[in-house]
């Protein structure tokens, strides 16, 4: 099947479940679900997961600070901070290019201090990717970080 | 089973969570047997009640996964809550006052 038909689909199943629990009463009223972006998530192709996200024309700035180690010993968790210069962000996502998902955070945010950091694996050397959105423009910056031991399990 | 955590919360807007939770992929494998994937899909942050974090995870995340945010304008005293679901639908919960 059309990979793209078979993500639609899903799309539309997950809303249509969505309605059948709001109906049932599972849902309170008012209660909204961000609905995992499994088309972003499930993406195995960087192009594939910025499109997913509304980041393909996402800008080059040196706004956003991407702070990893040069060389990550340990694959399987390697510290990332984020921060980014920018008022009013309102999305921040984080991508390591080489996972065999690439996509790994998708934050909707609000009153944001400039500043994440977190905790990721990955595969094998690569750029780890932060996507910023804010007043209704996509920016981006990268870091490579070079992994000795992969930590995907792949 | 619930999920649980540690949190933490500091009148400087910091909040800083760390969540136990295995954050499997699905492509690991154990004796060339793959692990099933079971990760924290979903994560909500909420100041006093207003939502400032909503996000979304994947399997990427590291074990036991962390997360440090600074939010704008937090004062002592600020009520903070992380509401955690998994791709297995259990979900864990915290709270913590800024301090």
């Amino acid at each position: 099947m059309n990979a793209l038909r078979r993500n639609v689909l899903k799309g539309t199943a997950g809303v249509g479940a969505l309605s059948v629990a709001a109906a049932a009463g599972l849902l309170k009223p008012g209660q909204v679900l961000a609905d995992w972006n499994q088309a972003a998530f499930d993406a195995k192709k960087v192009p594939d997961a910025l499109a997913a996200i509304g980041a393909s024309s996402a800008a080059n700035t040196d706004n956003i600070i991407v702070k990893a180690p040069d060389i990550a010993e340990n694959g399987a968790s390697v510290p990332i901070e984020v921060t980014v210069n920018m008022p009013d962000v309102d999305s921040i996502y984080i991508l390591a290019e080489k996972n065999v998902f690439p996509l790994i955070v998708d934050f909707k945010v609000t009153d944001f201090g400039g500043f994440m950091a977190t905790r990721i694996k990955m595969a094998q050397t690569a750029d780890v990717r932060v996507i910023a959105k804010a007043g209704g423009k996509v920016w981006t910056a990268a870091k490579e970080v070079k992994v000795t031991i992969g930590g995907c399990g792949g | 089973m619930a999920i649980s955590m540690k949190l933490r919360a500091g009148s400087d807007g910091s909040i800083k969570a760390l969540i136990s939770h295995p954050s499997e992929n699905g492509l690991r494998k154990v004796n060339g047997v793959p692990v099933p994937a079971l990760f924290i899909k979903d994560i909500k942050v909420t100041v006093n009640g207003k939502v400032v974090v909503d996000g979304e995870w994947g399997g990427g995340m590291a074990k036991d996964p962390y997360l440090n945010i600074k939010i704008k304008g937090m004062k002592a005293g600020d009520k903070v809550a992380v509401n955690v679901k998994d791709s297995s639908g259990d979900t864990g919960s915290s709270e913590a006052t800024a301090a």
